[in-house]
């Protein structure tokens, strides 16, 4: 339990009173990749944002790569330097190349100098199939081309741990594929992430551990072929006869 | 049973310290702000009553015996401002809102006016207030028109009117502008003409948009009545100078110049708080 990347005891979240996380437990090894799944409202978004430090805890611990990070005396900057996060809205910059959005934290965070920063994006915008869009504004791009561009700038940092909100959920059934393809090339790379999705195939396929999430509460976890063949609650059995059709 | 777990949560010992920890960096910032505060304010006050010339400012600016005598001949021309500038308001609200409709217009009937509301746009914004006021103020005049007021006052409120009008038809088109054209299409598929479309959809929306600015141009409209004193309107400044050439000291000056701070304060907090509540409307969730 001591080389775990990430590890979460006990973590409260409260808003106004209400109680949105309670009591969550969670470890992640290197090469991990976490799926949280459960429906809307039952807290996956918010504990993203926790772990990222968006948003102040009300109880618990996080410790990532050996420190706690949840005492508020951590260099939150710090901490976000090592870890990636993306967004269901993508949220690239619109006032900016898709190159230019790749290189601003690795030339203005991490000090790396331009022209090595710009080698390093456009390479991997070639991974992602984004050779010939590293010019253009992410207006004009199709919403699985700014997907992909989004997880190219997170990646470009060269986070340890990447956390992926929903990635999918604003994506056309058919532009669901192309950014999928990537995250799972990522995970067949050992990249360490926690995502939060819905789409339950995909989870099955490449997650190496399953949470499922309920009222604030993970309520079960495990790996996907126990979770999604036999699950122990009757809650989760419900949920995924409903989203399983 | 949850939610008897849930009321019987007691913060951890970790959480306990982590709260000492918060409680005491707020107070370490308070007491950084306020030095900070102290420093600053003290060095600009020393500053200033340290230089050579400050004790024949002080007697020729702030004389609170002069202040006093003044302060009636100030504050009664100060009631003018308030009324021009009363007036002037609502005028310029419509002027600028009439003037950026039009010029958003595409029916082709509507050209010679969009024509003219592009024209009065650029000339008014061009020439320099102070012009107008002047040209308003002695050059109408001077044209021995049938009906219209010499009352110098009058013409200078219509050349802040006419000045502030073209600035303000701007900030509404720009606020027009930045509706997004879906909620024209919306309104066209509902059958609305562009006319309905305009009133009903497009500028209450963009008006909502603009209130900041629009509200700052009100705050430099405030000062501006002083440009009346140009045009021997007895407002607040020129009953100041009035005052000062009399008594050979400019501390009336000082006293109109709180005036309008006592009227633009209050206006400046308010579009602060306007701008602050229209932030956390549309960005629910996460402003605070």
């Amino acid at each position: 339990m001591t080389d775990s990347l990430l590890e979460v005891s006990a973590l409260r979240k409260t808003y106004g009173g209400k109680v949105v996380l309670d009591d969550i437990d969670l470890a992640v090894q290197p090469h991990d990749v976490i799926c949280l799944i459960g429906s809307s409202g039952s807290g996956k978004s918010t504990l993203l944002r926790c772990l990222n430090l968006l948003e102040e805890i009300d109880d618990g611990v996080i410790r990532f790569e050996g420190r706690e990070i949840s005492d508020p005396r951590v260099d939150r900057r710090a901490v976000r330097s090592r870890m990636g996060m993306v967004f269901q809205a993508y949220n690239l910059f619109p006032h900016m190349s898709v190159l230019d959005n790749c290189t601003l934290s690795p030339r203005r965070v991490h000090g790396v100098p331009k022209a090595e920063a710009e080698v390093r994006a456009r390479d991997l915008l070639t991974r992602f199939g984004l050779a010939d869009q590293a010019g253009k504004h992410p207006d004009r791009m199709s919403g699985g081309q700014q997907q992909r561009a989004a997880l190219v700038r997170a990646l470009c940092t060269q986070p340890t741990l990447l956390l992926l909100d929903e990635i999918t959920a604003a994506l056309d059934p058919e532009l669901v594929g192309e950014v999928l393809t990537i995250v799972r090339e990522l995970a067949d790379q050992g990249t360490t992430m926690i995502l939060a999705t819905h789409e339950m195939a995909f989870a099955r396929d490449i997650a190496t551990t399953v949470c499922f999430l309920d009222g604030g509460r993970v309520l079960e976890h495990g790996p996907p072929a126990e979770i999604f063949s036999s699950p122990r609650e009757e809650r989760t059995r419900r949920f995924l006869a409903r989203v399983l059709g | 049973m949850t939610e008897l777990d849930r009321s019987a949560w007691e913060p951890s010992r970790r959480e306990l310290e982590r709260r000492a920890v918060r409680r005491a960096r707020a107070r370490r910032d308070i007491l950084v702000a306020t030095v900070a505060l102290v420093i600053v304010v003290g060095a600009l006050v020393v500053g200033i009553t340290s230089a050579p010339g400050w004790d024949r400012v002080r007697e020729t600016f702030f004389d609170w015996g002069e202040a006093k005598a003044a302060f009636p001949q100030v504050i009664k021309g100060f009631g003018k401002n308030v009324v021009v500038f009363l007036i002037a308001e609502p005028c310029i609200l419509v002027l600028g809102a009439g003037v950026a409709v039009v010029r958003s217009t595409v029916s082709p009937v509507m050209l010679p006016f969009r024509v003219l509301a592009v024209a009065y746009a650029d000339v008014f914004r061009g020439i320099p207030t102070i012009l107008l006021v002047y040209l308003a103020g002695i050059g109408l005049p001077a044209l021995e028109l049938q009906g219209l007021t010499t009352n110098t006052m009058w013409l200078g409120t219509g050349a802040l009117v006419a000045s502030y009008g073209a600035y303000v038809s701007e900030v509404f088109r720009a606020g027009i502008e930045s509706i997004h054209p879906s909620q024209l299409a919306s309104a066209d598929t509902l059958g609305l003409s562009r006319w309905q479309a305009m009133i009903y959809v497009i500028l209450p929306q963009a008006t909502r948009r603009v209130a900041p600015p629009l509200l700052n141009d009100f705050i430099s409209l405030q000062k501006d009545t002083a440009l009346l004193s140009v045009i021997f309107v007895f407002e607040a400044m020129f009953s100041a100078q009035d005052y000062t050439n009399y008594h050979f000291n400019y501390t009336p000056l000082v006293v109109a110049a709180v005036l309008f701070i006592c009227l633009t304060i209050p206006l400046t907090r308010f579009t602060d708080w306007v701008a602050r509540r229209m932030m956390r409307r549309e960005f629910a969730g996460v402003v605070k």
